[in-house]
């Protein structure tokens, strides 16, 4: 227990803080942070895996989070019949050249030995390839755009439960994970970073413009949730009762019955979302405390040891016979396939897909500070990273805003400087994360909550 | 008559623009070269350094302005440029001092490294937006256009014109002006080749006496110039926004390791490397085509392989293709 100690007492420090917004803001806002606050840990759970457990420096987690996403529209969304009627043989189509392209170009590259050309014969097929597929979709994706674009103008999704789509978008991330990993995993670290977080910009993108998928830039709203519609709790009887039995003592005070009526549907409102964002939490938590389970007994299996093994030394660790490529395949794939849950997940929590709002800074960047602020290499730290760093994101505006009123309370209303400052409370998080980070890496490299080994 | 028409609509189009394009990202792949080379990490800060030193020539911009100081024809921006490099160098130095000499000392590998400039990325651009707020913001003054379309037409009495506007021109012929002395700087004079001693091997430049927190110095005072210099022509040439000027480190990246990283030359022909593909890929091809082919065989699609959306992705994409075939870049750099 004693070991323990440390991480009990920050959590709880977590915790209060979060109670704290929830006496001096509202239980609303505190609720909406904590769910970001899981979701972030579950993002921490897939970074952490990759770099503290394996080293890998994966700057491509806003790539994954969108197609988890991503995954969400194409699983839940109700299918457009009309469009998959007008568009759907054409992308069928795509679907069977992309493949074909790959199965060529593989075929080419194992029959033929290296020459030029080999390499030209490569570069005509995929080039050929290309211009067929914009040959073949071209009318159907006119086609399936032009169906009521104000509201579909795509394909739609299978019209399944959206819990489902969770899994989905893990799947659908470690799948891309695989092909990543195949390209670009046997490059030095930083050029890994360079490239992954390029490949990241060119999965946003292509989701972004190609509106037949996800109607990419126009957003799709109104996604399917798994917990009950604030309307529907607001209708149903038993919980007008409960919300009525939890505040009885506050309306047994008020006496005209009309008053008391208005006061408990302003309580009903209330209480609604909130308790719409617990149903949220409480799936978010489960899903944190399996992960965080499954993570634990992984790092500390024989397969968690040779991960750390070949971390500390590669060369050591193929000598002992280990491989190195295909260890460094599969925790990339783990690893991103958590992202891909942890984006699902947040899709789901909004209730919208906007692509455009997957940027660098937020999806990866902010994710990073958060790995190696928490604790590389122990869950807990990554997790407790996620919740510090999200809530300092969150909170650092406000925050600043205080500060800022308290040491300018002595110039007038008017000073060009105090209003400038205040108009700028806003980016005072980037400031806030990025000294945060410098000092983290330079007086405690290991995180607040360090790896911890376990001799045994 | 038709084949001068198609090759001034391609000019006009594609090689102009890809060309100021293309020096823009050269100033600023070699900036991250040299960084590379010489402090031995990649800096995730490039763009926001860019934009900082930007910053300070846009602000000195709009002071002029309001003193009535400024250069007649030529942009206001071009007279304030070594003002805001001296800002510039001086908040390197700082952040060199606080923060990215102790990891120097401590020899960190260069993934520490990397995440520190991770670090300095976010509070460079707190300052920025802080300092001067995160709107677009046009500080161009000054004469517009050398050559436009409709004079180019009178004068030759073709259907196609060239428009060639001033910033184009500026950052074409300052990018060659700054690029030729700083070859020659590392080239030809003594603390040059001891920056390129010290960058091939350490060990063996300080044991020939070289003094290493000099080299430092000097490369923060070169990328300090290539920074500021690159993004005001940038931010002159399409308008000053920092977001745009973080999201371009991305294709200046792809410059610098397409071109070899740790090659100042490969990172100058990278920039335009990836300019060039970038609009060539992205260009609709249909106003070129229609003029070389007879009228009946006129193309009804607009002859586009990507649309323009995809312009960020083309210059991923060679990278990418690159990283895989010739690792250390198309002009041999660094090992990896």
């Amino acid at each position: 227990m004693k070991n323990y100690k440390n991480v009990i007492a920050a959590y709880s420090i977590m915790l209060f803080l979060i109670i704290m917004v929830g006496i001096f803001q509202s239980w609303s806002i505190a609720l909406t942070i904590l769910n970001y606050c899981l979701i972030s840990a579950v993002m921490t759970i897939g970074a952490n895996i990759q770099w503290g457990y394996a080293g890998l420096i994966n700057f491509g987690i806003m790539g994954y989070t969108a197609l988890g996403g991503l995954a969400v529209v194409l699983v839940s969304v109700e299918p457009v019949k009309k469009a998959w009627q007008v568009g759907g043989l054409n992308i069928l189509a795509c679907i069977w050249i992309i493949i074909a392209i790959i199965f060529v170009v593989k075929f080419i590259l194992n029959r033929f030995d290296k020459s030029k050309l080999r390499n030209y014969s490569v570069v005509s097929v995929i080039l050929g390839g290309i211009i067929l597929l914009r040959i073949t979709a071209a009318p159907g994706i006119e086609a399936i755009e032009a169906i009521d674009p104000a509201k579909t103008g795509f394909l739609g999704g299978m019209g399944l439960p959206v819990l489902l789509s969770w899994i989905f978008g893990a799947l659908l991330a470690g799948g891309l994970a695989f092909i990543i990993g195949k390209i670009a995993l046997g490059l030095r670290a930083d050029y890994l970073a360079i490239a992954t977080l390029l490949i990241a910009e060119i999965i946003v993108s292509i989701i972004k413009h190609e509106e037949w998928l996800a109607r990419g830039v126009k957003n799709v709203t109104g996604l399917k949730r798994p917990a009950p519609y604030e309307i529907d709790l607001q209708a149903s009887e038993w919980f007008v009762n409960l919300v009525a039995k939890f505040h009885s003592t506050k309306l047994n005070l008020i006496n005209s019955a009309s008053e008391k009526q208005e006061a408990l549907t302003q309580m009903v409102i209330e209480a609604s979302s909130i308790y719409v964002k617990l149903c949220f939490s409480g799936l978010f938590f489960t899903v944190v405390i399996i992960l965080l389970i499954l993570t634990q007994k992984a790092l500390y299996s024989p397969w968690g040891r040779k991960m750390r093994a070949i971390r500390d030394n590669e060369v050591a660790a193929s000598a002992m016979g280990k491989n190195v490529v295909k260890e460094h395949l599969l925790i990339f794939i783990l690893g991103s396939a958590i992202v891909g849950l942890a984006g699902a997940m947040m899709v789901t929590n909004d209730g919208l897909f906007t692509p455009t709002s997957y940027r660098p800074m937020r999806y990866t960047f902010v994710i990073w500070v958060m790995v190696i602020v928490g604790g590389t290499g122990n869950n807990f730290g990554a997790i407790l990273g996620g919740f510090v760093v999200w809530f300092l994101w969150v909170e650092a505006a406000p925050i600043a805003l205080f500060l800022i009123n308290l040491f300018t309370a002595h110039l007038p209303e008017t000073n060009s400087v105090k209003v400038h400052l205040i108009e700028s409370a806003p980016y005072f998080r980037f400031l806030v994360i990025g000294i945060g980070l410098l000092l983290i890496m330079r007086f405690r490299p290991q995180g607040i909550i360090p790896e911890k080994i376990v001799k045994q | 008559m038709d084949f001068l028409n198609a090759i001034i609509v391609l000019l006009n189009f594609t090689v102009i623009p890809a060309l100021a394009y293309g020096s823009q990202l050269a100033l600023g792949a070699i900036f991250v070269t040299l960084i590379y080379a010489v402090l031995r990490f990649a800096n995730f800060a490039t763009g926001d350094m860019m934009s900082f030193g930007t910053m300070f020539a846009v602000i000195l911009t709009y002071y002029f302005q309001s003193l009535g100081i400024g250069l007649g024809v030529l942009p206001t921006a071009l007279l304030t440029i070594p003002f805001a490099i001296l800002m510039m160098i001086l908040y390197m130095l700082i952040i060199d001092k606080f923060v990215f000499s102790y990891y120097r000392i401590k020899k960190s590998p260069p993934v520490q490294f990397a995440m520190v400039s991770v670090g300095v990325m976010f509070v460079t651009q707190a300052l920025i937006r802080i300092i001067i707020g995160p709107s677009d913001r046009i500080f161009l003054d000054g004469e517009k256009f050398i050559l436009k379309a409709t004079e180019f037409k009178e004068m030759t009495g073709l259907a196609e014109g060239i428009t060639l506007k001033s910033t184009q021109a500026i950052t074409i012929i300052v990018t060659l002006i700054v690029v030729s002395i700083m070859f020659w700087f590392l080239n030809r004079t003594k603390t040059g080749t001891s920056m390129r001693a010290y960058s091939d091997n350490e060990d063996l430049a300080l044991l020939s006496g070289i003094d290493p927190k000099r080299v430092v110095l000097i490369t923060w005072v070169i990328a300090g110039i290539l920074a500021t210099i690159g993004g005001v022509l940038y931010g002159l040439d399409k308008s000053y926004r920092p977001f745009v000027y973080f999201n371009n480190m991305l294709p200046i990246f792809a410059a610098a390791i397409v071109g070899g990283i740790g090659n100042p030359f490969g990172a100058f022909l990278g920039g335009y490397v990836i300019a060039f593909a970038e609009i060539f890929v992205t260009y609709a091809y249909k106003r070129f085509i229609s003029y070389l082919l007879p009228e009946h065989l006129e193309p009804d699609t607009l002859l586009q392989l990507l649309s323009t959306d995809y312009k960020f992705a083309v210059s991923f994409s060679i990278l990418v293709i690159v990283l895989l075939i010739r690792p250390s870049g198309i002009f041999k750099g660094k090992v990896i």
